[in-house]
């Protein structure tokens, strides 16, 4: 991807779901999200790579949700907020 | 490729973004389907959005054919309700001021399935911390929403033909197509074995014009990210 759309103006260097923090970001499994579609919303959404982004997909697909992002409250709704705008299934949790 | 053959074709990437050919019926169809969504989830916002919405869907319907009406009576009971809340927010009103700040005034997940699918809690098993987002957050999504219908209405024409699309045109494209599938999907009860419920489906089954439109709509979105990525 060359363009990001203008809404998602942010850092594209993100914590890593692996490291520990408190909040995360889970996206659900659904009927309906084409598995291209969703590769492309984890790319654009979060600026990951392809590779990273197919795994999180796949995950979401065989496993029936992945944690996409984590790290403070405010930031993991933000993500919510951006990937409801895509359509996509997506929750908050405190990940204990 | 023919015109013809372009029109079963979906989209192909251009050098700004992404290209298709319409027949006016493919035209009439998408059009009516992406102006339901607006009406769907703009009912709550003000009227700008519900009268530009109403004209797209209107268009589309009348010369949808028999795929155009069957969908038409899918999501008749959402645009209903948008129609009565337009009627109803008076400017200066407490409601208008409460649009005007972005706050939204339901904390619950919609009664409609549909809405519910668009617009879906933020936390799986916290009801409480739900309403609080959604009172922050839902009249923004719901205004994304409408903008991104709305940049399908504005760059497909009721007659069809060429589309081209910018980059950014054709991400509203593809969340709206996308917020489209969903719907019908709700409507149809679509599950994870959806080819088996296909096969159960009649040909004479008014559900049977959806499913053609709902798979064809997937292979639309399909080649759009494909011709992004």
């Amino acid at each position: 991807m060359s363009v990001a759309p203008a809404e998602v103006q942010r850092p594209q260097v993100r914590q890593d779901p692996a490291v520990d923090t408190p909040w995360i970001t889970i996206v659900w499994n659904d009927p309906v999200n084409l598995m291209t579609y969703v590769t492309y919303v984890f790319q654009t959404v979060f600026g990951y790579a392809k590779p990273k982004a197919e795994k999180l997909m796949l995950d979401v697909h065989h496993k029936g949700k992945a944690v996409v992002s984590s790290g403070a409250r405010e930031a993991m709704e933000h993500d919510v907020e951006v990937l409801h705008g895509y359509g996509l299934w997506a929750t908050v949790s405190h990940d204990s | 490729m023919t015109e013809g053959e372009e029109q079963l074709a979906g989209f192909r990437s251009t050098f700004s973004g992404a290209t298709a050919r319409f027949a006016a019926p493919q035209a009439a169809i998408i059009r009516s389907l992406v102006g339901q969504i607006a009406e769907l989830v703009g009912g709550d916002e003000g009227t700008g959005a519900g009268t530009g919405a109403g004209t797209g869907a209107g268009t589309g319907t009348g010369t949808g054919a028999g795929t155009g009406t069957g969908a038409g009576a899918g999501t008749g009971t959402g645009v209903g309700t948008g129609t009565g809340a337009d009627a109803a927010l008076q400017p200066g009103s407490p409601d208008d001021l409460v649009a005007r700040l972005g706050l939204s005034r339901s904390t619950e997940l919609p009664d409609d399935p549909v809405l519910a699918r668009l617009l879906p809690d933020a936390y799986r098993d916290d009801p409480a911390a739900s309403g609080e987002f959604r009172k922050y957050t839902e009249q923004d999504l719901r205004s994304g929403k409408v903008a991104a219908a709305m940049t399908v209405l504005e760059t497909l024409p009721p007659s069809g033909g060429r589309v081209r699309l910018s980059e950014s045109q054709a991400q509203a494209w593809l969340r709206a197509l996308n917020d489209v599938r969903l719907a019908l999907s709700v409507r149809l009860g679509v599950t994870d074995d959806f080819d088996a419920q296909v096969e159960e489906i009649d040909a004479d089954d008014p559900r049977s014009a959806y499913v053609w439109v709902y798979q064809w709509l997937a292979f639309l979105q399909d080649s759009l990210v494909e011709a992004l990525s």
